[in-house]
C-alpha cells in the first residue's frame, strides 16, 4: 500500500499545499461558482466565528473588488451586545450592504407566535429567514454550517436545494459530483451554499489564528454571571435570571458558538488567546453543539426537523 | 495538513463501497469510535437512540445514519461526510448508501475519493451490488481499494470464505485496473482488525483497516501531473487600475509566471505575467489552489474559457462519454440537456446511446436507452465547444453533468471517453 504511483509528482514540482490552503481554495471556489451562477446571492452573517470565516473568505474571493452580494443577519432580538457591535463593524469594513431581518418584526406582523418571555426564538427564525429570502428575491444564501456539527448537516450537499416553500428534502438531494456545483434554480426556489462544509471546528480556529480574523470578545474567557440550567451555563441577562433552585454565580467562561442568547451556553474556560482555545478544544470531550446548544437537545432529529422547515 | 503542533500531515479522502446490509456504516462507526473521534455527548446520543429504537446498547451504524428515515429503516439513504484525524493523517470519509436506488448518492461520494473502502459480508461473498459499486468507483477513477471482509465472527473466522473473497477481488481488480487491493478479515461489530489487531484470525498477518488507510497514497483523486496546467476561468476580477485578471482553481499541473499559456477554445497564445492570491504573488501556483492570473497581452477572456499549458487539451463540440444515468425516465437519443463542464455551461443533444455496461460481466452491450442507475456510453453534441481531457488522465477537465433544463435536476454524471476495462 505504500508504493507511490509513478505519476505522483515530487514536492519540488508541485509544492505540497497546506491543508488550510486547500480548504481556503475550495471554499473560495464554491463562493465564486455561486456568485457566477446565481442572480442574487446573499451571505448569512450571525457574527459567530463560522460566519466570520465565511465573510473573510468572500472578501478574499473577490479582492481587490468588493464582495458582489449583501450580508444578512437574522436578528432574534436575543443578542449579545458585543456581537451586534461586531456585526456592524465587520459589514462596514467589508463594504457590504447589511440587511437585517428581524424576528421581532415577524412576531409583530403576526407571521409567527412569540414563544414567550425568555424562551428561545431559534426555531421561529426560519420563517423570518424565508420571508426575507422571498422579499429580497435571493436565489442563494451562503451559510457557515459545517458537516462536523451535526448528523443531519453531515448529510447535506455543499449546494443544498430548497423548494419554493423553503424546504430541504433529504431524500431528494441533487447529485453533486466532482467539483461541478450546479447552481440553477427556478423562480421562487433557492439554494443554501455551504463553503465550509468540509471544515472542522479545529480547522476554523487554526484558520482564524493564521489569518488574524477578529472575533467578538465573548469567544475569549471573561468573567460573567451565569446560571446552571439543563447541564449548560446560561448567561444572566434581561431574558435569563435564576429561577427556583438555581443559583447565579460569577465564573470565568467563554462561548464556543454564538446564537440566541436564551439558549446558547457558555463553557468554563480560562483561554484568552486563540492558541489557548485551540489547546482547549483539542482535548475537549464534549462537542461544540452538545456543550452549548439547547436547541439540539429536544429530539433525536432536531436539526433535521428544523432544516426541513427552512432553517439555516 | 497540520495538527495542533503544526506538523505537516496529509489528507486521504475515502468512500465506503458495497452492498446494502454488508456493514459499511457499522464499520465507519467502529472506526470513529475506536479512534476516539466522537465526543462523549455524540456517543451518548447514539447509545440513547439505539436503546429507544430497540436495536441494542450501541448501534454503530447510527454514528453516520443520522436521518430519521435511515434510522427507521436501518439503511443509509444519502452520503454522510465524517472527519477523522490520527497521529498519521487526516481523513475525509464519505459513508455511501448501498441500495441500487441511491446510486446517484454513492457516485456523489465516490467522485472525489482517493480510495474506496469496500465492505463485503464474508458469510455471503461478493454480490451484484458490490460489483456494481466497485465498477462505478473504478469508472470514477478510484484506483486504490481496501476491502473489509466483514462479519468474520459469523463466519467463525474460517479462512475459506476469506480466501474466496480475496480470489474474487483479485480477479475483479485486475479487470478494473485497481492497484494492489488489500483484503482484511474484520468484525465491525466487535472491532476485530478495524483499529485494534485481533487474535481471532491467526492466519492473517496484514495490517488492520486503519493501518491500511494510513499507509495508502493520498491526494490521488486530483490526478496531478498527468496533463498540463489547466485553469478554467471562474470570474474576471476587475482591479482599481482598470486591469483585468482571471480567477480560478489550478488543475492538472502547477503554473508559474513566464509560462506560455493558451486561451481556449479561442486558441490565443500568450504568457502568464503574474499569479496571485489575495495574499500576494506566488512563484508557483500548485494544483488545488485558487489563484488569479494576469496575462501578458490584453486578451479578452471570460468565465467558461480555459487557460492551459502544454500538453494541451482537446477542443471539441462532439464527444464520446461514459455516463451514470440517474433520471427516472430513460435516457435516449435526441434528448436535450444543459451541460455543465468545468465552469462552462452550454446545451447538448444526445446523438446516440451506444451501449450499456453489463456489470457482472463488465461487458458493453449494444443498447438504445439507459434506465435509472445504468452505466453506458453515449455520443453527445454541444452548442459551444468544450475544452476536455480524457477522464482517465484528469477528473476535472474530463467530467461533466447533464442537467434537466426544466427542473434543473442533475440527471447524469459523465466522463470523457469509454471505460477502459470493458470488453
Amino acid at each position: 500500500m505504500t508504493t507511490p504511483t509513478a505519476a505522483a509528482p515530487s514536492d519540488a514540482v508541485n509544492p505540497r499545499v497546506d491543508h488550510l490552503d486547500l480548504l481556503e481554495s475550495h471554499a473560495i471556489f464554491i463562493i465564486r461558482e455561486v456568485a457566477a451562477e446565481c442572480e442574487r446571492p446573499v451571505l448569512l452573517f450571525s457574527g459567530g466565528k463560522d460566519s466570520a470565516v465565511l465573510l473573510h473568505l468572500a472578501i478574499k474571493a473577490f479582492a481587490p473588488a468588493h464582495i458582489p452580494f449583501p450580508v444578512m443577519h437574522i436578528d432574534t432580538g436575543h443578542n449579545f451586545t458585543e456581537v451586534i457591535e461586531y456585526r456592524d463593524r465587520q459589514a462596514e469594513a467589508a463594504g457590504a450592504r447589511l440587511v437585517i431581518a428581524s424576528v421581532q418584526a415577524s412576531i409583530d406582523a403576526g407571521r409567527v407566535m412569540d414563544p414567550g418571555e425568555g424562551l428561545s426564538r431559534n426555531r421561529i427564525q426560519s420563517t423570518t429567514l424565508l420571508d426575507a429570502i422571498n422579499e429580497h428575491g435571493f436565489d442563494a444564501a451562503f451559510g457557515g454550517a459545517r458537516r462536523d456539527e451535526d448528523k443531519a448537516r453531515a448529510k447535506e450537499r455543499v449546494l443544498s436545494f430548497r423548494d419554493r416553500f423553503g424546504r430541504w428534502d433529504p431524500r431528494r438531494q441533487r447529485p453533486e459530483l466532482w467539483q461541478l456545483y450546479q447552481g440553477r434554480v427556478n423562480h421562487g426556489e433557492h439554494l443554501r451554499a455551504f463553503p465550509l462544509s468540509d471544515w472542522t471546528e479545529l480547522d476554523i480556529w487554526q484558520y482564524i489564528e493564521r489569518e488574524r480574523i477578529e472575533l467578538p470578545s465573548i469567544y475569549f474567557a471573561h468573567e460573567r454571571e451565569v446560571v446552571h440550567r439543563d447541564g449548560m451555563l446560561l448567561a444572566v441577562s434581561q431574558w435569563v435570571s435564576a429561577t427556583d433552585g438555581e443559583v447565579a454565580e460569577r465564573l470565568s467562561v467563554r462561548y464556543r458558538t454564538v446564537g440566541d442568547a436564551t439558549l446558547t451556553g457558555a463553557v468554563r474556560s480560562t483561554a484568552t488567546t486563540i492558541v489557548e482555545i485551540i489547546e482547549e478544544i483539542s482535548t475537549a470531550r464534549v462537542s461544540e453543539r452538545g456543550a452549548t446548544r439547547g436547541d439540539d437537545r429536544f429530539s433525536e432529529t432536531a436539526m433535521e426537523d428544523r432544516k426541513r422547515e427552512g432553517y439555516f | 495538513m497540520s495538527d495542533t503542533s503544526g506538523k505537516v500531515m496529509d489528507l486521504l479522502r475515502f468512500a465506503t463501497v458495497g452492498s446494502v446490509d454488508d456493514g459499511k456504516s457499522t464499520l465507519i462507526g467502529r472506526l470513529l469510535v475506536d479512534t476516539r473521534q466522537l465526543f462523549d455527548d455524540q456517543l451518548e446520543a447514539v447509545a440513547h437512540a439505539s436503546v429507544s429504537r430497540g436495536v441494542g446498547d450501541l448501534d454503530l451504524s447510527f454514528v453516520t445514519d443520522g436521518l430519521r428515515a435511515e434510522r427507521e429503516q436501518g439503511i443509509t439513504i444519502d452520503v454522510a461526510y465524517r472527519y477523522a484525524a490520527t497521529p498519521r493523517r487526516k481523513f475525509i470519509i464519505a459513508d455511501c448508501p448501498g441500495h441500487v436506488q441511491y446510486t446517484r448518492n454513492m457516485a456523489t461520494g465516490a467522485s472525489t475519493a482517493d480510495l474506496a473502502l469496500v465492505v463485503v459480508d464474508a458469510t455471503s461473498g461478493l454480490k451484484e451490488q458490490t460489483r456494481r459499486h466497485l465498477c462505478i468507483a473504478a469508472l470514477l477513477g478510484v484506483r486504490r481499494v481496501v476491502v473489509a471482509a466483514n462479519k468474520m465472527d459469523l463466519a467463525e473466522w474460517a479462512k475459506d470464505p476469506f480466501d474466496a473473497i480475496v480470489a474474487e477481488i483479485d480477479t475483479l481488480a485486475d479487470r478494473l485496473g485497481i492497484l494492489e487491493p488489500l483484503v482484511v478479515p474484520v468484525s465491525a461489530l466487535h472491532g476485530d482488525n478495524v483499529v485494534e489487531p485481533s487474535d481471532a484470525a491467526p492466519w492473517y498477518t496484514g495490517p488492520t483497516v486503519l493501518g491500511a488507510l494510513e499507509a495508502a497514497p493520498a491526494g490521488a483523486w486530483a490526478g496531478e501531473g498527468r496533463v498540463g496546467g489547466r485553469l478554467p476561468i471562474q470570474w474576471v476580477l476587475r482591479h482599481p487600475t482598470g486591469r483585468r485578471t482571471y480567477a480560478g482553481m489550478v488543475d492538472g499541473s502547477p503554473i508559474s509566471p513566464g509560462d506560455e499559456v493558451h486561451l481556449l477554445p479561442a486558441g490565443i497564445t500568450t504568457r502568464i505575467r503574474r499569479v496571485a492570491t489575495a495574499d500576494g504573488d506566488l512563484p508557483v501556483a500548485p494544483v488545488g489552489r485558487c489563484v488569479d492570473v494576469d496575462l501578458a497581452d490584453d486578451t479578452p477572456a471570460g468565465r467558461g474559457d480555459m487557460l492551459a499549458t502544454a500538453p494541451l487539451p482537446q477542443v471539441t463540440d462532439h464527444l464520446t462519454a461514459t455516463v451514470c444515468w440517474f433520471g427516472d425516465e430513460p435516457l435516449t437519443a435526441g434528448q436535450r440537456f444543459r451541460v455543465k463542464h468545468t465552469t462552462r455551461s452550454t446545451v447538448g443533444f444526445v446523438d446516440h446511446v451506444v451501449s450499456r455496461l453489463e456489470v457482472n460481466e463488465l461487458r458493453l452491450e449494444q443498447a438504445d436507452l439507459l434506465e435509472a442507475n445504468d452505466i453506458g456510453v453515449i455520443t453527445i453534441s454541444t452548442a459551444d465547444p468544450l475544452v476536455v481531457d480524457p477522464y482517465d488522465v484528469n477528473r476535472i477537465t474530463g467530467s461533466f453533468v447533464l442537467v434537466d433544463e426544466r427542473t434543473n435536476a442533475t440527471l447524469a454524471g459523465a466522463m470523457v471517453g469509454k471505460p477502459g476495462f470493458a470488453r
